[in-house]
């Protein structure tokens, strides 16, 4: 059997069976296996691209390089630990009576179908289709945000809906542009759409076109990513939904929004003459720095405060792609890496924190380290990993693209150094006194699973220490596809 | 070109105006059942818009997609949200935050905006629909005005599934509409959507005892 279609088909399958069985006592169980067969499959695919090169599926309409390979073996990874990680927290959740048997199946039916999307999202070769899938995955996290059924959650699942869905409408406008664009060089076939057909004749494309479309392209995604001044729904549905739903959130689906921008630029800096996506990136990643860093040290919710920590990297992410070249992409791209895996560690532990202490204001969050000295650990590791500490990975990937800054865009490297310092300061004098200090909380009915916390941040030191050589070349593969 | 406008352009051109025309109606309109029949008409009129296209050109694809637009933005959007306008017992009347004839001057402004950048990509297209992208750019922003001046939450989804509207006509004037596979995906995540919020605003109604949006305006930062 293709590992490729096994990798779509058991999201899509096991979805539809938790919408049927999931209220059944097996169906966490089966949660986890699906995304452990997804992860596997996603395994098997991986191997097969490194060792084969691209491919094509189901005629041209899916195209896996090293590229997106990479994105969705982070995507099932992710998608498993937290799988995991979510067990003992719903039924903890469920036990305090803050949700209900069918909105436990809802959870489990939506977490596997948002898992489809994205890995459509990733593979899809055909942009509309990719425009079909992001927004199918915006969909299936709607009800998720809501699904404690709060006043909060749900002006937070509707500011969601309409913002992503406005932004998401603009990306349709710059997609139907890039198809006119593309129409008139390789005519009126279904082909003018797909990436590998349009990657071949980029330079021919109609220069204004292209900037107009990958203007409202930028702007349509990058409200996903959460690009200032789009990124008003991000904090609120980070902090309202399950803990679970926060971290595929923040460590998955920024992800998968900048990974469609990325694809848009290449073909846009190909038919632009000057440097004209990759200077407005620029611009969008410096200024989403700056906004999330300076909003940092208002937060008193806990996953508000690491929801504008996410911000704040997609915009240096952002920053770090607009200055392309092949150093800059690397950096971009281990960036992302690195954050997806502290960032859903974090919230892992921040997830078994709240639940220990029964509230998420950080004032009332104490001395983590006396209640289970793991999920303090954990808390604080992740928290150092994210804020760029040495010995972890966000350090390396940081100090890459600050040198690569002070390189070429020397203007830009107080700017950077403000916001990491701002959010530093902010961060890490909020989270000193969750982890230290004096407690008096009650035991959870449930374990938590730690595992996953440590896991991810035991590969977030690794890479900071030292990146395999495989993956060093399967990262500079994919840094020269970004040109 | 030659000097003479064809029929079939005149009558796109015709059908683009009446579009255009409903999008103010909509946005001049106060009364949520009026306002679900006026998009409902929105969408007949893009449907047979599209008809002319798929007619005059020979493009059998569009058949389908005119098809999938009368079955979908007449048919069964509008009665979804009828029904939900019943069940939910939404008042009749919708308060703007600007008053009526300051939002037609807004959208005035808007529609110039719209041709205006739209000029220049028009004169690159070879359809016989060009003309009309001016137009669609036109109605997506005149429903994104629409959505950031109501306050009730299904006035902002039919301002919405307007921009769709929009988005539709900007397809089918610049290109002769999307390729077939992508439309099916476009139309699916529309009706999608659409399920989700019907069970969305039982949830808001529950929650507020209203659809009105302004009781939700507690997440800030601070």
């Amino acid at each position: 059997m293709d590992f490729f279609v096994l990798m779509l088909a058991i999201p899509l399958v096991s979805g539809a069976l938790l919408t049927v069985f999931g209220e059944c006592d097996w169906a966490p169980n089966l949660n986890i296996i699906a995304s452990l067969g997804t992860f596997l499959a996603a395994a098997g695919l991986t191997a097969e691209i490194v060792a084969n090169g691209p491919r094509f599926a189901f005629g041209e309409q899916f195209f896996i390089d090293s590229l997106n390979v990479f994105f969705v073996a982070l995507t099932a990874f992710v998608g498993l630990t937290t799988s995991i990680f979510s067990g003992p927290y719903m039924r903890n959740e469920a036990e305090h009576g803050r949700l209900t048997k069918p909105r436990l199946r809802l959870y489990k039916s939506m977490y596997q179908l948002f898992m489809f999307a994205m890995l459509a999202a990733l593979t899809t070769n055909n942009l509309g289709i990719l425009w079909v899938a992001m927004e199918a995955a915006t969909l299936t996290t709607v009800l998720l945000v809501s699904l404690y059924r709060t006043p909060a959650s749900l002006e937070a699942a509707w500011k969601y809906f309409i913002l992503c869905g406005v932004g998401i409408a603009q990306a349709l406008f710059g997609t139907i542009l890039l198809y006119f664009a593309a129409e008139r060089v390789l005519g009126e076939s279904g082909n003018a759409l797909l990436w590998t057909h349009l990657i071949d004749v980029k330079g021919q494309l109609e220069p204004n076109i292209m900037a107009l479309s990958f203007i409202f392209l930028l702007v349509g995604y990058g409200t996903k990513v959460g690009l200032a001044p789009l990124h008003n729904w991000l904090p609120d549905a980070h902090a309202e939904g399950p803990t679970p739903v926060s971290a595929v959130l923040s460590g998955l689906l920024l992800n998968v929004a900048l990974y469609a921008i990325l694809r848009c630029k290449v073909l846009a800096d190909g038919a632009i003459p000057g440097d004209f996506a990759g200077k407005l990136m620029i611009g969008f990643g410096l200024f989403t720095l700056l906004v999330a860093a300076f909003f940092l040290s208002r937060q008193k919710d806990v996953k508000r405060m690491f929801a504008y920590s996410s911000i704040e990297h997609m915009g240096l992410i952002t920053f770090a792609f607009g200055m392309g070249g092949p150093v800059a992409n690397f950096a971009g791209l281990l960036h992302m890496t690195m954050h997806s895996l502290t960032k859903s560690a974090i919230f892992f532990a921040v997830g078994h924190a709240t639940q220990k202490t029964g509230t998420q204001l950080m004032e009332n969050i104490r001395g983590l380290i006396r209640i289970n000295p793991l999920i303090g650990w954990g808390l604080m590791l992740g928290t150092l990993a994210i804020l760029g500490m040495p010995p972890f990975g966000v350090f390396a990937s940081e100090f890459m693209i600050l040198t690569h800054a002070m390189k070429h865009y020397p203007w830009a490297t107080p700017v950077l150094l403000l916001g990491l310092g701002v959010a530093f300061a902010a961060i890490f004098g909020k989270v000193q006194p969750m982890v230290f200090g004096e407690t008096e909380a009650k035991r959870l009915p449930h374990a938590p699973a730690i595992t996953p916390v440590f896991l991810h941040l035991g590969i977030v030191l690794m890479l900071g220490l030292y990146i395999p050589p495989y993956l060093t070349r399967w990262f500079h593969e994919a840094a020269r596809m970004l040109g | 070109m030659s000097s003479a406008i064809p029929f079939s352009a005149q009558l796109i051109n015709l059908f683009a105006a009446v579009i255009l025309l409903l999008a103010f109606a909509m946005l001049a309109q106060r009364r949520v059942v009026a306002l679900i029949n006026l998009f409902a008409m929105q969408g007949l009129t893009l449907c047979l818009s599209t008809l002319v296209v798929a007619v005059s050109t020979g493009q059998s694809h569009l058949y389908y997609s005119a098809g999938l637009t009368l079955l979908l933005k007449v048919l069964l959007l509008p009665w979804i949200l009828h029904r939900l306008v019943r069940k939910l017992n939404v008042k009749s009347e919708v308060e703007a935050l600007i008053n009526i004839p300051t939002t037609m001057l807004v959208g005035l402004v808007l529609v110039m905006i719209a041709f205006n950048v739209a000029l220049p990509i028009s004169e690159l297209s070879h359809t016989i629909t060009r003309g009309t992208l001016g137009i669609a750019l036109a109605v997506v922003m005149l429903a994104f005005l629409m959505m950031i001046t109501r306050q009730k939450a299904i006035t902002q989804v039919v301002g919405f599934l307007s921009m769709e509207n929009g988005l539709f006509l900007a397809a089918t004037s610049a290109t002769y509409g999307m390729p077939m596979v992508v439309e099916l995906g476009i139309a699916l995540d529309v009706l999608v959507g659409v399920i989700i919020l019907g069970v969305f605003f039982f949830q808001i109604r529950d929650q507020f005892d209203s659809l009105d949006i302004h009781h939700m305006e507690r997440l800030k930062d601070n």
